[in-house]
C-alpha cells in the first residue's frame, strides 16, 4: 500500500462543441487541461479558482461522473481510469462527494431517514435493524438530534441540511471525500461550524479530502496542499503555508489580495492589492500562450509562450515566466 | 450538540409527509377552489349513493316504459321532467354521475399507467430510447384525441369498456410529455447527481428519486383532465359511439333529447347541465390543487 490515496497524471477532460445541422465537431471546451497531482492518505488538497476555472469538472472527472479524455487516475493503488459500470458501483463506496447546495442535494420529497438509508439500500448493507442503527450512528456523527430523522429536508436550516449531506457521504465509510464548495451556500457563522465538523471527522475517520472552493480564506486552516486552477490548468501547486507566504503566480496573488480584510493587521498579511480586471476568458477560446496573460498586470511578449509548472526555491510549483523575478521583487505591475 | 442545532430545534417542521392542515388552509384561500371541491364531492356523493337518492331507480338503469308519464315538464314529482318513454330524468342524471366518474377514473388510470413510466424512461435514459419514445408520443399527440377515440370506437364495439380504451389511447401521450418535461428539469438537480454518486441505478433514480417529485404535477394534471375526459366520453356518447341506451350516460341522453328541442327542453338541458357543472368542478379544483401542491413556493 503506497502512501498516496490518489495519483492524477496528465488528466484531461474536453467537451466537444458541435455546431450546425450535421452536428459537426468544431472544437473543444477544455474544462480540465493536463492536470497532475498526488494526494497523500489522510490529507486535504484544496482546489481553488474562480467560477468557470474547471474545479468542479476536475472533481467530477476524478469521481468518474465523466470519462476522462486523456490521462490516468490512480485511486488507492488501482487504475480507475477505464473501469466499467459494475466496478464503478463498488468504487462509489470508497469515494463520495458532498455537494455544493444542500437545499437541492437532498431530495425534497424524502425524509431524512430515507435519504440516509439510500446509500445502504443501494449497496445492500445489512438488514433493517442494522441499517437503522447505522442511520442513528450517522446522525450522531454529524451532531444532529435523532428526531430529525422523521423530518423533511425543507424543515431544516442550511447548515443542518449540509450536515445531512455529509452524513450521507460518510454512510458507506469512504476513503476519499470530495467536498464541492460545501460551505458556499451557507452564511459565515455556519461555515465555520461545518469546517470544524469536517476537520474533526477527518481525524476521527482518517479521511482524505479534496476541498473545492473559490474562497481562499477558508483554505489556510483546513487544507494541507493547495492547487490553484485557472482555465482548466493548475497554475500554482504547493503546501498551504508556502502558498500564503510566498505566492508567486500573479493569479494566485490577485486571488489572495481579494480576500476581504477587517483590520490593518490582517491586511499586512496579504500581498498588495492586485485587482483582477475583466472576466475569465471562455474555455472555448483559450488565450494563446500563458492562459492568464490577457488579464495579468505583468504580461509581456514572453507570455505568448506557454509556461510550464516549475519548482521554485520555496518548493512550490508555479507556471509563470516571471515567478523568480516576482519573488525577488524585480518585476513591477503595469509593464504592459 | 452545537449552538446551531439547539437554536434550530425551535424551528418547527412538519413531521408528516403531507401537511393536511396547511393544504386545507391554502385551498380555503381561494373561493373558486372551494366551489370546485364542493361540486366534486357532490358528484362523488351522487355516484356512490345514487340508489338511495333517486326516486325512481328502475327508470335510471332500465328501459321501463310508462306512456302515461311521457314527456312531462319538471314538476315536484319529477324534478327534471320525464323523457319520451316516461322515465324520470332526475334519476337518470344522478345515475349518470356513476358512468362519467368511472369513465374518467379508469381512463386516467390507464393513461397514467402507460404515460408516466414512458416519460420517466425517456427522460432518465435519454439517448436513442428517449428519442424513440418521444417521437411515438409526438405522433399520437398530432392526432386530436377525439378523432383518435372516434376511430378506435368505430372499429371496436361501442361498449363502455371499449370507449375507455379508445379515450385512453389518445390520452397517455399527454402524461408522457408532462413527465418528460418534469424529468428534464429535475435531472439537473443535485439530488439526482448525488444519487448517481452513491451508485444508484437508473431505475432507482427514475422511480424512487424523481417520480415522487412529479406526483403533484401528475395529480393536478389528472384532476384538470378529469373534466375533459368526461367531456370526451359525453361527446362520443352524443355521437352514438359511446355508451348505448338504456345506459344513463349524459352524452347519450343529450342525443336522445336533442330531437325534442326546443319544446321539451328539459330532456337535453339537464344532462347537459350535469356535464357543465361536473367539468367546471374538476377544473376549479384542479386549479386550486396546483397552488396547494406547490411545495417549492413555501419550501423555506
Amino acid at each position: 500500500m503506497s502512501n498516496n490515496m490518489l495519483e492524477i497524471n496528465g488528466l484531461k477532460k474536453y467537451f466537444p462543441i458541435n455546431k450546425g445541422f450535421f452536428k459537426k465537431k468544431v472544437g473543444d471546451v477544455k474544462a480540465v487541461d493536463d492536470i497532475s497531482f498526488t494526494l497523500e492518505r489522510g490529507t486535504t488538497l484544496a482546489i481553488v479558482g474562480e467560477s468557470g476555472s474547471g474545479k468542479t469538472t476536475l472533481a467530477k472527472t476524478i469521481m468518474r461522473f465523466y470519462d476522462p479524455t486523456e490521462g490516468t487516475i490512480n485511486f488507492d493503488d488501482r487504475d480507475i481510469t477505464n473501469i466499467d459500470q459494475k466496478e464503478l458501483k463498488l468504487l462509489r463506496q470508497q469515494m463520495q462527494m458532498v455537494h455544493q447546495d444542500p437545499s437541492t442535494s437532498l431530495n425534497p420529497r424524502k425524509k431524512i431517514r430515507d435519504i440516509l438509508e439510500a446509500p445502504l439500500l443501494i449497496h445492500k448493507v445489512g438488514n433493517k435493524q442494522q441499517r437503522e442503527a447505522r442511520i442513528r450512528e450517522l446522525i450522531n456523527l454529524v451532531e444532529l438530534p435523532e428526531e430529525f430523522l422523521n423530518r423533511n429536508p425543507h424543515s431544516l436550516s442550511g447548515g443542518q441540511k449540509q450536515r445531512i449531506g455529509i452524513a450521507r457521504a460518510l454512510a458507506l465509510n469512504p476513503k476519499l471525500v470530495v467536498l464541492d464548495e460545501p460551505t458556499s451556500a451557507l452564511d459565515v457563522s455556519v461555515q465555520a461550524k461545518i469546517i470544524t465538523l469536517l476537520r474533526d471527522l477527518q481525524k476521527k475517520l482518517n479521511l482524505t479530502y479534496i476541498f473545492i472552493t473559490h474562497d481562499l480564506s477558508l483554505v489556510r486552516n483546513f487544507a494541507d496542499q493547495v492547487a490553484v486552477m485557472y482555465l482548466g490548468s493548475v497554475v500554482e501547486y504547493s503546501d498551504v503555508e508556502t502558498l500564503y507566504n510566498h505566492p508567486l503566480n500573479p493569479y494566485t496573488q490577485s486571488l489572495l489580495s481579494s480576500i476581504p480584510v477587517v483590520n490593518e493587521n490582517e491586511s499586512k498579511m496579504l500581498p498588495n492589492k492586485i485587482p483582477l480586471e475583466g472576466e475569465i476568458p471562455s474555455p472555448t477560446k483559450m488565450p494563446e500562450g500563458c492562459k492568464f496573460h490577457t488579464r495579468c498586470p505583468y504580461a509581456t511578449e514572453k507570455c505568448k509562450q506557454r509556461p510550464e509548472l516549475e519548482i521554485t526555491k520555496y518548493g512550490s510549483r508555479v507556471s509563470c515566466h516571471f515567478a523568480e523575478d516576482i519573488s525577488e521583487g524585480k518585476v513591477k505591475a503595469g509593464i504592459r | 450538540m452545537s449552538a446551531e442545532t439547539v437554536t434550530n430545534e425551535v424551528a418547527k417542521g412538519s413531521n408528516s409527509r403531507f401537511d393536511y392542515k396547511r393544504a386545507w388552509y391554502k385551498l380555503k384561500k381561494s373561493k373558486l377552489s372551494l366551489v370546485g371541491l364542493f361540486i366534486v364531492v357532490g358528484v362523488i356523493f351522487m355516484a356512490i349513493f345514487a340508489p338511495w337518492i333517486v326516486p325512481y331507480p328502475a327508470d335510471a338503469t332500465g328501459a321501463t316504459i310508462a306512456f302515461d308519464k311521457m314527456n312531462q315538464p319538471p314538476s315536484l314529482e319529477h324534478f327534471f321532467g320525464t323523457d319520451e318513454i316516461g322515465r324520470d330524468i332526475f334519476s337518470r342524471v344522478v345515475y349518470g354521475a356513476r358512468i362519467s366518474l368511472m369513465l374518467g377514473i379508469l381512463v386516467l388510470a390507464i393513461a397514467i399507467g402507460i404515460g408516466v413510466p414512458l416519460g420517466l424512461i425517456a427522460g432518465i435514459w435519454g439517448g436513442k430510447i428517449g428519442a424513440l419514445i418521444m417521437r411515438i408520443t409526438d405522433i399520437f399527440l398530432a392526432i386530436p384525441s377525439l378523432v383518435l377515440a372516434l376511430a378506435v370506437a368505430a372499429i371496436l364495439e361501442p361498449t363502455l369498456i371499449n370507449i375507455m380504451i379508445a379515450i385512453s389511447f389518445g390520452w397517455w401521450p399527454w402524461f408522457t410529455r408532462l413527465v418528460y418535461g418534469e424529468v428534464l428539469s429535475l435531472k439537473d438537480e443535485q439530488f439526482v447527481l448525488a444519487s448517481e454518486g452513491l451508485g444508484a441505478s437508473k431505475w432507482r433514480i427514475a422511480f424512487i428519486e424523481v417520480l415522487p417529485n412529479c406526483t403533484s404535477t401528475i395529480i393536478v394534471k389528472a384532476t384538470l383532465d378529469m373534466g375533459f375526459v368526461i367531456l370526451t366520453g359525453a361527446s362520443l356518447g352524443f355521437l352514438g359511439l359511446g355508451a348505448q341506451p338504456p345506459t344513463p350516460e349524459w352524452g347519450t341522453m343529450i342525443a336522445e333529447g336533442r330531437v325534442y328541442l326546443p319544446e321539451m327542453w328539459w330532456q337535453a338541458t339537464f344532462p347537459g347541465f350535469a356535464i357543465l357543472v361536473t367539468v367546471l368542478g374538476f377544473n376549479l379544483l384542479g386549479d386550486g390543487l396546483r397552488d396547494v401542491f406547490d411545495v417549492r413556493l413555501d419550501g423555506e
